[in-house]
């Protein structure tokens, strides 16, 4: 099977604390820890066991800049075949629908069955993989958290739905799926696995090597428009406890006696 | 112009899932004083209908059996064949809309705005306000709306509208709804699993989230909880790393638990986590980060690392 996954570089929000610049055109990016998306991470590891399994070769791509490059080799440490970086001024301040269809334009390259995507990512839309697959006009399913191939035909998938339910589908290929995390456990990455594919060549494909029209992407191609990143005027949020761990904890425990959180 | 703005209602069971009132509130933000129509999609829903119609002045109803489980793909067929061109259409952001939205922008060709949180209409101006980076940012978003717009809305931000005083009336498209067949079929859900403890029974939670950093680290947490009486819980990260079982998760994809007090141990407090916390617990937060979103709604917050805190406070109680 011959599986083409969509990844990103994002700030990694579980490392970082995020503030708004003062000019609220983006948000503080110096001293970021980037990494690869968390759902796209589980997107690959889902893609390898598929052809650790059944054969065929992993391809991961971006759209972004060349720092964008990193995540692409840190797949293919982890066991991606291929890598293709999307990287175009044209490209930038594209909206979801710009991103996918530039990424339409990266498929219809290549011949593939399967195309992954992540859930979500940092602006927390989960939107490419939904416009990718309607572009392309095959069918869709997004919060896969489980995947089976049948056989070079269909997949059956399960998706996270409330409570911890799980819906089963069975989806005809080609396909996209967007992964959600939880589907496997990702495979650890060493510094030796990166070396190894510290000189592997990536092409780098632009705006008229996928055939696009420039005006259709990126920021002349956007339909919806980040004005600014702003922190909002909150309620009055938590009270917060100051102090000696002491004196905090006195005070805590006070407060659970009064609530019930003290047996 | 803008065109004509359309609740999509989530159902189960013959019963309006809470975002269906919840989009009156929030269309009413975009359509201003014009009618808001409700898009009710399934098989055997002529009541649900004609309660829809006491909250929306017009109501479509898609009655097909194709249409008896909500997949996504087949719904976004119908409603393709159905919606005007220009239509305005509000989704929930859930399962459901997450699966269904981002396609059918494009199938409509109109703008597509996820997980909105707020909404004014200037025009035919859409100014939205969202958050990215798991609630750490806000921004402010805009779309124009006049060629129509598919909008994600997030659970729980509008109020639920109860005043049921619409007068509505119900419209019969099920013979629109068109060619329903897809690549994708639906087979079954499977329920989730019980785990070894319930949550959900539990008066006092110590829930836990990425701050416990180690799966060694475990431990720590339970005697903190062991020390209160209470049991422990977590939020997603801690499931998907495998740390602990899945019915031990709090969240829409994970349990609804109603506790009287709700120690959010680590956890950053992602919308999705919340939704899964009812009944206006007395909430504990405690985060090294000062930016965590669980401090704009916790009522008492401690900022400092929980792989230090929790054994003081786990000390001090045992004290007592």
């Amino acid at each position: 099977m011959e599986i083409l996954v969509c990844v990103k570089r994002v700030p990694d929000t579980a490392e970082n604390e995020i503030t708004v610049r003062k000019d609220g055109k983006d948000i503080v990016r110096d001293d970021l820890v980037y990494s690869v998306n968390e759902w796209d991470n589980y997107a690959v590891e889902e893609a390898i066991q598929i052809v650790e399994d059944k054969g065929g070769s992993v391809t991961v791509v971006t759209v972004g800049d060349g720092d964008s490059e990193e995540v692409l080799r840190r797949e293919m440490a982890m066991g991606a075949d291929n890598g293709i970086l999307l990287k175009d001024d044209a490209f930038v301040g594209s909206d979801g629908k710009g991103i996918a269809t530039v990424l339409k334009g990266v498929v219809q390259k290549g011949k593939y069955d399967l195309i992954l995507c992540g859930a979500q990512a940092d602006d927390g839309a989960g939107q490419v993989g939904g416009m990718l697959a309607a572009l392309l006009d095959v069918p869709y399913a997004s919060l896969v958290n489980s995947v089976k191939v049948i056989d070079d035909k269909k997949l059956k998938v399960g998706r996270e739905i409330e409570g911890g339910n799980q819906e089963m589908n069975e989806i005809t290929l080609p396909c996209v799926l967007s992964i959600q995390t939880g589907i496997n456990e990702p495979r650890y990455v060493g510094i030796r696995g990166i070396r190894k594919v510290a000189s592997v060549e990536i092409p780098v494909l632009g705006a008229s090597d996928l055939g696009l029209d420039a005006g259709a992407v990126g920021k002349a191609g956007a339909k919806v428009k980040l004005v600014d990143y702003f922190v909002p005027e909150l309620g009055a949020g938590a009270e917060m406890l100051e102090g000696s761990t002491e004196e905090i904890t006195e005070k805590l425990i006070e407060l659970l006696k009064a609530k019930g959180g003290l047996k | 112009m803008a065109g004509q703005v359309f609740a999509y209602i989530r159902h189960h069971d013959g019963k309006a899932e809470d975002s269906a009132l919840e989009l009156v509130n929030a269309a009413k933000k975009i359509a201003g004083g014009a009618a808001v129509t409700a898009i009710v999609a399934g098989s055997g829903i002529d009541s649900l209908c004609a309660e829809m119609a006491a909250s929306y002045k017009d109501v479509w109803k898609l009655d097909n059996s194709a249409l008896a489980y909500p997949n996504a793909e087949v719904i976004r067929k119908a409603l393709v064949n159905i919606l005007p061109a220009n239509a305005v259409v509000l989704v929930p952001h859930d399962t459901f809309g997450m699966d269904l939205s981002p396609g059918l922008s494009i199938k409509m060709g109109s703008p597509f705005v996820a997980d909105i949180v707020d909404v004014e209409a200037d025009g035919d101006v859409l100014k939205i306000v969202r958050q990215e980076y798991s609630g750490q940012a806000h921004t402010h978003v805009e779309c124009n709306m006049s060629a129509g717009a598919v909008i994600n809305v997030r659970p729980g931000v509008f109020q639920p509208d109860e005043s049921k005083s619409a007068g509505g009336s119900v419209t019969d498209k099920s013979a629109a709804v068109g060619d329903l067949t897809c690549g994708r079929k639906y087979l079954e859900v499977v329920a989730a699993e019980a785990g070894d403890v319930d949550i959900t029974k539990s008066d006092v939670l110590v829930s836990i989230g990425r701050g416990i950093e180690e799966e060694d680290n475990i431990p720590i947490a339970q005697e903190l909880a062991d020390a209160m009486g209470a049991v422990v819980s977590c939020s997603r990260p801690i499931v998907d790393a495998k740390w602990l079982e899945k019915a031990r998760q709090v969240g829409t994809s994970g349990q609804t638990v109603k506790p009287k007090v709700y120690m959010a141990m680590g956890i950053s407090g992602s919308f999705q986590h919340l939704g899964g916390i009812k009944g206006n617990p007395f909430i504990v937060a405690v985060n090294k980060n000062p930016k965590a979103p669980i401090f704009q709604v916790a009522d008492v917050g401690v900022e400092a690392n929980i792989l230090e805190f929790m054994p003081s406070l786990t000390e001090a109680i045992k004290a007592l």
